[in-house]
């Protein structure tokens, strides 16, 4: 009895007017795609477009200039790469190995009822507003910084060149310090979801053959993950590089090299963002893009090589449970 | 893991696994330190923003405008409306775009496509701020001058990744079965999406468009290069530039006066605790989304 009616019910949306429907949804799904691209592509044009004057004044020569002078109108990236370069780094070698031990707790070894928490809490620290992380930065970490830790690593450890040089509020140290609490909540939580990914019957293995969890962890989940780890670090160099407002609150903006970590100092990102706003002449302000172009193509290397790697993880862990 | 509970008589014999055991007890003290540490940061700033801000809270603070350069009183009335406006309309711009390119990538592009398309959405998420400021400044300020609408921009291509990516996972959560099961109804692969997919993953995108929202309120660097100079009035015109929350907080950061900092710290902590309410809720949410989409499996 009802044999013919649902067939026809059936084909008959798929007939007339949804067709369209169909159509404008890909076409108007596929143009927000497109517009993506076209905003990637031209966010490098143009910042290379307002570089281009220096560009063509300086060229690669930029990147080894010491000089940065409105008046003689002459530029050169190194002094604040030398900044972006220690603070990031310096940074790094504090946050890793404690981002990669708090994935390690919230992933192995916290009681069950303390992960969920105690992650929420870390990604919130990856999401209080850089600004404010700044302005404690300057106005409660650098002056404790200044008056109580650098004048201690200076009495004891001032023969390292890193630690001579006078105690202040603002330096390459509360800059690294700064970076490093942005960095570790980003490094955290992938190596969590690293660790989390680690096949149980490896680790079970491991536990059979008598290994203590510790050995477990360095045999078994840390060669497992370490191609993710060298992608989250390269993410988390990324953000550090990249960084403007914080840095800019607590680096004290100076020019020049200094050995000395206490010593004001400048990165390519907060030379940016300090002197944008107020710049004397043209060549200036294109010399401050080149900086932006510099930081623009550090995030496109570190971002699309962390991405290739994570892609090689995939496949191999696909073809490995395949 | 049981092992810990349990010591094994024959180890406990062993100087060289008694000495194994410490030495991987102390390795796991360490992380445990790290974590703690890292809560320690967190509690200590919440704190810091907390003490130093909260004298300053009070009706003025929301209802007056910054007061002039120098002079006592004022508020961030004009910083708040600012923000709010701002945000609005780069979400305003973000969402639609961001879940369309979700839709795209998952339901109708090709395997390849997809992936280059996902690359990109990394990639620009992975753009410095302040370089995204200064690709603003030269499309939309130069020549233009400062608008809350060039602000809104930079911070919409700051979200974009972010809503696009979200969405992306949630509406990968869909079974595919309720698909199919809209597709057996006879509805074409568009009405399937509007009126099975998308209701399903309503949820996980109104976390992401939260926790998107929460991260471009507090986003300073690409105002700088859009609105850079704002007047001590409640502006809400989009063609004019606007004072917003993360630009005061910056600006009165580094004055020396005391009274400018304690409006800062006011500031602070009324931008942090928006954040940290909408990245609690966002997560919340996603957690519950998450649960409810498996349940449907």
């Amino acid at each position: 009895m009802a044999t013919d009616l649902p067939r026809q019910s059936i084909t008959l949306p798929t007939r007339g007017r949804p067709r369209i429907g169909d159509l404008g949804l890909r076409g108007l799904a596929g143009a927000a795609a497109a517009l993506l691209v076209v905003v990637m592509v031209a966010l490098v044009y143009e910042v290379a477009r307002e570089a281009w004057p220096s560009i063509r004044e300086f060229g690669l020569g930029f990147l080894i200039s010491e000089d940065w002078n409105a008046v003689t109108n002459k530029f050169g990236a190194l002094d604040p790469m030398w900044g972006t370069v220690v603070t990031s780094l310096v940074a790094l070698l504090i946050a890793v190995p404690m981002a990669v031990a708090i994935g390690l707790f919230l992933s192995e070894l916290a009681p069950r009822a303390l992960r969920t928490p105690v992650t929420l809490l870390v990604e919130l620290l990856a999401a209080v507003p850089s600004v404010v992380l700044g302005l404690w930065g300057i106005l409660v970490m650098g002056p404790f910084l200044g008056q109580h830790v650098e004048p201690f690593l200076k009495d004891h450890f001032g023969f390292i060149p890193l630690f001579s040089g006078y105690p202040s509020n603002q330096g390459l140290l509360p800059a690294c310090l700064i970076l490093t609490i942005m960095v570790v909540p980003i490094v955290a939580s992938i190596s969590r979801e690293l660790f989390l990914s680690v096949p149980g019957e490896l680790k079970q293995g491991a536990m059979a053959l008598g290994a203590t969890r510790w050995e477990m962890v360095r045999s078994v989940s840390i060669p497992q993950v370490s191609g993710g780890l060298v992608a989250a670090t390269m993410l988390g160099f990324g953000r550090a590089v990249g960084e403007a407002i914080a840095v800019t609150q607590v680096i004290g903006g100076t020019l020049g090299i200094h050995w000395s970590l206490f010593e004001p100092a400048d990165t390519m990102a907060s030379r940016i963002a300090a002197q944008y706003a107020g710049t004397a002449t043209h060549l200036q302000r294109a010399s401050l893009a080149y900086l932006a172009l510099i930081l623009l193509v550090i995030s496109l290397i570190t971002n699309i090589g962390a991405q290739l790697i994570s892609v090689r993880i995939q496949r191999r862990m696909q073809g490995s449970s395949a | 893991m049981s092992t810990e509970m349990s010591p094994n008589p024959f180890t406990n014999l062993d100087p060289r696994s008694r000495r194994r055991r410490r030495w991987g007890r102390l390795m796991e003290g360490l992380a445990s330190l790290a974590a703690l540490l890292a809560i320690a940061v967190l509690v200590i700033l919440i704190a810091s923003v907390a003490r130093r801000g909260a004298p300053a809270l009070n009706v003025d603070l929301f209802t007056q405008v910054d007061a002039p350069f120098g002079q006592p009183g004022g508020g961030i009335e004009n910083a708040i409306v600012g923000t709010v406006i701002m945000t609005a309309m780069a979400t305003a711009i973000s969402v639609p775009l961001g879940v369309l390119i979700a839709i795209f990538d998952t339901e109708f592009a090709p395997a390849r496509l997809a992936f280059a398309i996902r690359m990109t959405l990394n990639v620009l998420s992975g753009v410095p701020t302040i370089v995204i400021g200064v690709f603003i400044f030269g499309l939309l300020v130069v020549g233009h001058g400062y608008s809350a609408f060039a602000a809104s921009v930079a911070l919409s291509i700051i979200m974009l990744p972010l809503i696009a990516r979200s969405t992306e996972e949630v509406l990968l959560l869909v079974p595919g079965t309720l698909r199919e099961g809209g597709m057996a109804l006879g509805a074409t692969r568009a009405r399937t999406v509007v009126t099975v997919v998308l209701p399903t993953a309503f949820g996980g995108i109104i976390t992401a468009t939260i926790v998107a929202v929460a991260r471009a309120a507090g986003e300073t660097a690409p105002l700088l290069f859009t609105t850079g100079i704002f007047a001590n009035a409640v502006v809400t015109d989009p063609s004019h530039s606007m004072a917003s929350l993360p630009l005061t907080i910056f600006t009165k950061s580094e004055l020396p006066d005391t009274h400018d900092q304690q409006v800062a710290w006011a500031a602070a902590l009324v931008l942090l605790v928006v954040v940290l309410v909408g990245s609690i809720t966002g997560r919340a949410l996603s957690l519950r989304t998450r649960r409810q989409i498996e349940q449907t499996r």
